[in-house]
Order: structure tokens, then C-alpha cells, then sequence
């Protein structure tokens, strides 16, 4: 008994479970593919607008990911991309084809599904095969591919098992296998790890991105979770109503928010609507600030993390006297709500050791004017 | 590891136990069958080889007459009526088995893809005619092709029927009238297969290079395997040795191996005919079920498949 203290000797760290040697004419064989979307227009019955006019460009071997909350139109774009759903306007361009009208089967576009989909009467290798299958690859070629990849994923012996043996992580891997098999010049990805338990799915939010980095594929990625989009993206699109709010790398979504909605989306609770304005001074709810550049629009918006406490009130510029009504420690860092002028602000604070701040306190919210931001309502 | 000597007999004791009392459960029914069903067979298979009496009672000695008349040789020589009988029967419910498959598939998926609330009631719907007796919806259907009819009158303007003649009886209508009658019985299994099929499936299957047709032989037919299996099953042994409809729309010419015994135990009057035409019927079961049992292996049906 005392023999099983011992580790497996094939266990592998959860950082490594993606093989770096993928074989390189494999890796170099896949064209990626720039996608634009021109005016896309889709309807669900007469008052169901899902899409209302989408233009956006995806650059080749990019991860661009498409996030907003359910109903926001981002699966239906996905399912668009994929030739699942036809559009009632406006066009889809694959590299230099317009492939708006070419049923899913002619597409070089493979997804990964939500459910994952997999065919429980195949095993993990007929499934895995099966794209290669449906295009009549020769059955050599087909194993070579299918071993192949099944190495790079880590498969190893899940590869002769029944669909309904396999746990939810392998099941999400073989869906992801057995879309990369297939060499797409696309791959999209319908929120491939919803369904997991948050530390399986952060491991598979690494192991995705490797892929993706090694075999320089373009990546369509769709995610409620602003979190997941941030750490996943090269640039994200967030979308509302069907319209795209705005599109750019991660930083400049959570940073530079061009609207409440982005902001709040992403998870911005410190907005204030501007009362006044005078020069670069800005009135609001919170007291007045001073801002580097004149601002424009007429919300204001305090990133959390980009304040500081002091104990005590400290005259100066640009601070804001408050009351601590609540404090949640994290450990690395601790949450703190506000009570200022007449409103509430959050502020994050790390946790460098020194005092923190005890609910009841009165403190002083020392504000960055250059990490001020002020966006369109 | 100190109990593991006296875990067996425990077990086993229980497992006595629990067997004890499933004889008790089951112990009444078993009985039942066994007086009403597996006795009267064996009485059948009996008489079978029985002679012929006067009245058509089975009397002794024992002889394969019976069976030499059932393959055809009779007073005046061989004739091939029988045989005829025995084939249209095969044959009818080869093609009405087949046809009911190619008409249950698209409504058993049409009805899985209708909105939760509105599929009881399309399955109602399916259903509801078989709770008509069989006789009355035959006869409905004769009303529905006999001569001077709309339906019998548009197949003479076609120059399908003679003229002032029905579309019964005929053999095409007892294959109307089995596929009319077998339908929700092979609709209401693949609906259950389909309702258990992820839709995401069929669109996976089309993402990866299937064509509609090849998505749904490669992707769908193979996970609907075992309710179309148990839809045959259903099906094709009732339809194999069904009376009334080939009676009422078959006439003459239209008749099946469960007219052919009926009619020894009724106006023909010879029992022991009766008997070896059921027993005929009984083996040709047997080899079908056994032949559905050996295909759906081969296809892959896997451990659903319990025929």
C-alpha cells in the first residue's frame, strides 16, 4: 500500500499537457485566413434583430474573440461564420472569396460546439477522423493525421474509447482535436469551456492559447466572461444588441471603454455622470477632478485599481475624502466600497504589507488624473 | 482484509434472498404463461401432426400431412397456391415495412424539431387513429377506394384500374391499408431515438465536410439504429401475419399466410393445415428476429440494440 504514495510516473504538469513537436510541415501547411464581414444583417422573425449591420476585419492567425452577454448576437455571428445560419444582408469574405452563400460543407472553417457534439457512435478516433473522412482522405493519410494530432493534444490512450467514457475536459480536447485535425483556415470556438469547473478551464485556457500561438490558426472565440476574453484575445469585439461597441486589444476594452455599456460590461462599476464642466475640471457626484487632457464626454470613469488610500484626511490636488463602509480582504489585494461626497466609489488596494484601511475609517482616495476616463453614455 | 472470509456467504445468503423473492414477483405470471401460452403452443405444435378427421379435427395417427399440403401437394397433384400465399405475405411486408420506414423517418424528425410544448400533441396525433378498432378503419378504407369514389376514379383517369372498377380489392390496397395501420408503430421508436440526438450533432457533422444527405447517413442513421430496429420488430411480424386487412381489402388474390390459417379453423376446416401454417409462421419470426439481431450488431446498434 504504502507503494501508491508514489506519483504515477506518466503524470504531467498541468502546464505542459500541449506537446511543443507537432510536426512542422503540419504546422506550416495551414493558411491562415484574413475574414471581413461587410454589413451582416440577420432577423429571427419580425422583431428579433440578432445582427444589425456587423463590419469588422479579423486578421490571419489572429485570436479574436467575440464577447457580450446572451443574446448579444455573438453565436449567431459565429454560426454565421460558419455557414450555419445565412445572413439576410451583407457579406462574408474568406481571404479573397466571398463565401456568404457556400453551405458549411464547403467551408474550410471548422467549429468547436458548445456541447461539443460529438458522435457518441464513433470512438474517439472515428470521431476524430471523421472531417477527413466526409472530405475522402485516403485512410493512410487519415491515421497519419489523426495520430498526429492526437500526440499534440496529449490524447494518448483515450484514443481507442468510447465518446460516453470520456469526462468533460476530454471531451472538450477531442472536439478541439477533432477540429484542428481537418487543417481549417478558421477555427471558431462557440464557448468551448463553459461547461467545465473553473480550474479545468483555466488549465484549458492556457493549453488553447498555446495551440493556437503554435499553429498560428485564425481563432473565432466567443465568451460571456470578460475575464476569459482578456487573458484569451489578441483583440476582442464586445457586442450588444447586435451592434459591435467597440473592437480593440484587451487593454483598450477594459482600459479605454467607449460607452457605459463596455464599460459596465467589463466590469466597471465607478461611472459618474458629469454635472458640470469647467475647463479641464469636471463636477461630479464624487466632488470635482482635474483631468490631464479636456474631457469630451459626459460620464466619468474611475478604474478601482488605479486608486490609492490614505489614512486620514490629506489635503491636496485631486483627492476625494471618504468613509470605508465595507472591505473585502483577497489577500494579494482587498476591496474596499466607499462612501464619498454623495455617492459610492470602489477602490482596490494591494496588499503591500503595510496598514490597510478598517471599515468605519475615514480615508483619503488619492485619484490619478492620468487613469481618468471619460466615455458617451 | 479480516472480513473478507465471511463476506461471500453473506453475500450469498442475500443474493438467495433477493432470488427468492423475484421468483415469488415473477412465480404468478410465469404460471399464467405457461398454461395460456406455452401449453396451447405445444398443443398446436401437436396437432400439426395430427391427420385430418372428418370434421377438420386433428384424429391420430401422427403424419407430416399437413405440412406436405401446406407446401402445395394436395388430391390433384402439386399446385403453387400456398406458396404464392407465403410469398405475397413476405413480400407485403417487405415493401410496407419499407415504405412505412421512408415515410415514419421525416415525421419522427420533423417532430422533434417542433417547439416542447406542441410534440405530445403532433405524437397524439399519430397516434390517435390506432385507437379505432383495426376492423372499422379498414372498412373506412374501403369506402375510401371502392368503385366510383373520388380516389378510384382518379386512378382510372390515370388508367391505373379498369373502368367502373375500385382501387380494392387488390393487393396494392392491402399495402396501403398495413401502412396506414404499422405507421405510429415505427414513428413513435425513431421518435425517441431522434429525441435523444443532439441537434448540435447534425451541425458538427456539416461543419466537418458532410453534405446534407451524408450528414445524416453518417452522423444521424447510425444513432437511430435501435428504435428503427425495434420499429421493424414492431412492425414487419404483426404486418407478416395480419388477417383483417388482406381479408377485407385483398380479396382473393390478395390473400396472406394468416388468412390461410384462419381459414382451416374456420370455413376450411382442417386443423392440423391450421397448425403447420402457424408453426410456419412462427419459424419464419424467429428467423427474422434473429436475422434484425445479427444486422444490428454489424451496424453497431451496440448493447441498445436488445432484440
Amino acid at each position: 500500500m504504502t507503494s501508491s504514495l508514489t506519483a504515477p510516473d506518466n503524470a504531467t504538469p498541468a502546464s505542459e499537457t500541449v506537446h511543443a513537436d507537432y510536426p512542422e510541415d503540419s504546422a506550416s501547411r495551414h493558411k491562415a485566413s484574413t475574414i471581413v464581414l461587410q454589413g451582416l444583417e440577420k432577423r429571427f422573425g419580425a422583431d428579433t434583430i440578432a445582427l444589425d449591420g456587423v463590419d469588422l476585419t479579423i486578421d490571419s492567425g489572429e485570436f479574436f474573440t467575440l464577447l457580450g452577454p446572451s443574446g448579444c448576437g455573438k453565436t449567431t455571428l459565429l454560426r454565421i461564420l460558419a455557414g450555419l445560419e445565412t445572413p439576410d444582408g451583407g457579406r462574408l469574405l474568406l481571404g479573397d472569396k466571398d463565401i456568404t452563400e457556400i453551405p458549411p460543407h464547403r467551408r474550410s472553417v471548422n467549429t468547436v460546439f458548445q456541447s461539443y457534439a460529438l458522435f457518441p457512435h464513433l470512438s474517439v478516433r472515428e470521431n476524430l477522423a471523421f472531417g477527413l473522412r466526409m472530405q475522402g482522405i485516403s485512410e493512410a493519410e487519415r491515421n497519419r493525421r489523426v495520430d498526429d494530432i492526437a500526440d499534440f493534444i496529449q490524447l494518448g490512450p483515450l484514443i481507442d474509447r468510447r465518446v460516453d467514457q470520456l469526462s468533460g475536459g476530454q471531451r472538450q480536447r477531442i472536439a478541439l482535436a477533432r477540429a484542428l485535425v481537418c487543417e481549417p483556415e478558421v477555427l471558431l470556438l462557440d464557448e468551448p469551456l463553459s461547461a467545465l469547473d473553473a480550474g479545468l478551464r483555466s488549465q484549458l485556457q492556457v493549453e488553447l492559447l498555446r495551440v493556437q500561438k503554435r499553429l498560428g490558426m485564425t481563432f473565432v472565440f466567443v465568451t460571456h466572461d470578460q475575464q476569459e476574453a482578456m487573458v484569451m484575445s489578441d483583440r476582442i469585439a464586445v457586442l450588444d444588441g447586435g451592434i459591435i461597441q467597440q473592437v480593440g486589444p484587451p487593454r483598450d476594452v477594459y482600459e479605454r471603454p467607449v460607452n457605459a455599456f463596455v464599460a459596465r460590461f467589463m466590469g466597471h462599476d465607478n461611472l459618474y455622470p458629469v454635472t458640470n464642466r469647467d475647463g479641464s475640471a469636471l463636477m461630479t457626484d464624487l466632488g470635482t477632478l482635474h483631468l490631464t487632457t479636456p474631457p469630451d464626454g459626459d460620464l466619468l470613469l474611475i478604474r478601482p485599481e488605479t486608486l490609492d488610500l490614505l489614512p486620514g484626511e490629506q489635503a491636496g490636488d485631486n483627492r476625494l475624502f471618504g468613509t470605508v463602509t465595507e472591505c473585502l480582504y483577497r489577500g494579494s489585494h482587498a476591496e474596499y466600497r466607499l462612501e464619498v461626497g454623495s455617492t459610492t466609489m470602489q477602490a482596490t488596494v494591494r496588499n503591500c504589507g503595510g496598514n490597510l484601511p478598517a471599515v468605519g475609517d475615514r480615508v483619503t482616495v488619492v485619484v490619478s488624473t492620468d487613469d481618468l476616463v471619460t466615455l458617451n453614455a | 482484509m479480516a472480513y473478507s472470509g465471511v463476506l461471500p456467504s453473506a453475500r450469498s445468503r442475500a443474493m438467495v434472498s433477493e432470488s427468492r423473492h423475484l421468483l415469488m414477483t415473477v412465480a404468478p405470471g410465469a404460471v399464467w404463461i405457461f398454461i395460456f401460452l406455452v401449453l396451447p403452443s405445444f398443443y398446436l405444435m401437436s396437432v400439426a401432426f395430427m391427420t385430418n378427421g372428418t370434421y377438420g379435427l386433428p384424429e391420430m395417427p401422427l403424419s407430416l400431412e399437413s405440412f406436405k399440403r401446406l407446401a402445395g401437394f394436395g388430391f390433384l397433384g402439386w399446385s403453387a397456391g400456398n406458396l404464392f400465399t407465403l410469398l405475397r405475405s413476405l413480400w407485403q411486408t417487405v415493401v410496407s415495412t419499407g415504405l412505412v420506414i421512408i415515410i415514419a423517418y421525416p415525421i419522427a424528425y420533423y417532430i422533434t424539431t417542433c417547439r416542447e410544448k406542441w410534440r405530445p400533441i403532433m405524437l397524439l396525433l399519430v397516434v390517435v387513429p390506432s385507437w379505432t378498432n383495426q376492423v372499422i378503419r379498414t372498412f373506412g378504407w374501403m369506402n375510401l377506394l371502392a368503385p366510383g369514389t373520388p380516389l378510384a376514379e382518379f386512378a382510372q383517369m390515370l388508367g391505373l384500374v379498369p373502368a367502373n372498377m375500385g382501387l380494392y380489392p387488390s393487393n396494392f390496397a392491402v399495402t396501403l391499408g398495413l401502412v396506414y395501420n404499422f405507421l405510429p408503430f415505427m414513428v413513435l421508436p425513431l421518435y425517441a431515438a431522434f429525441e435523444k440526438l443532439d441537434h448540435a450533432q447534425v451541425q458538427a457533422a456539416q461543419d466537418l465536410y458532410a453534405s446534407p444527405v451524408r450528414a445524416f447517413w453518417h452522423a444521424v442513421f447510425p444513432q437511430t439504429l435501435p428504435g428503427l430496429l425495434a420499429g421493424i420488430v414492431l412492425v414487419a411480424i404483426p404486418a407478416f401475419g395480419m388477417y383483417v386487412i388482406p381479408e377485407l381489402l385483398g380479396g382473393g388474390k390478395g390473400m396472406m399466410l394468416g388468412n390461410l390459417v384462419a381459414n382451416q379453423f374456420s370455413g376450411g376446416s382442417n386443423w392440423p393445415l391450421g397448425a403447420a401454417g402457424a408453426i410456419l409462421m412462427l419459424i419464419a419470426t424467429f428467423i427474422g428476429l434473429y436475422a434484425m439481431r445479427r444486422i444490428g450488431k454489424r451496424l453497431g446498434g451496440g448493447e441498445e440494440v436488445v432484440i
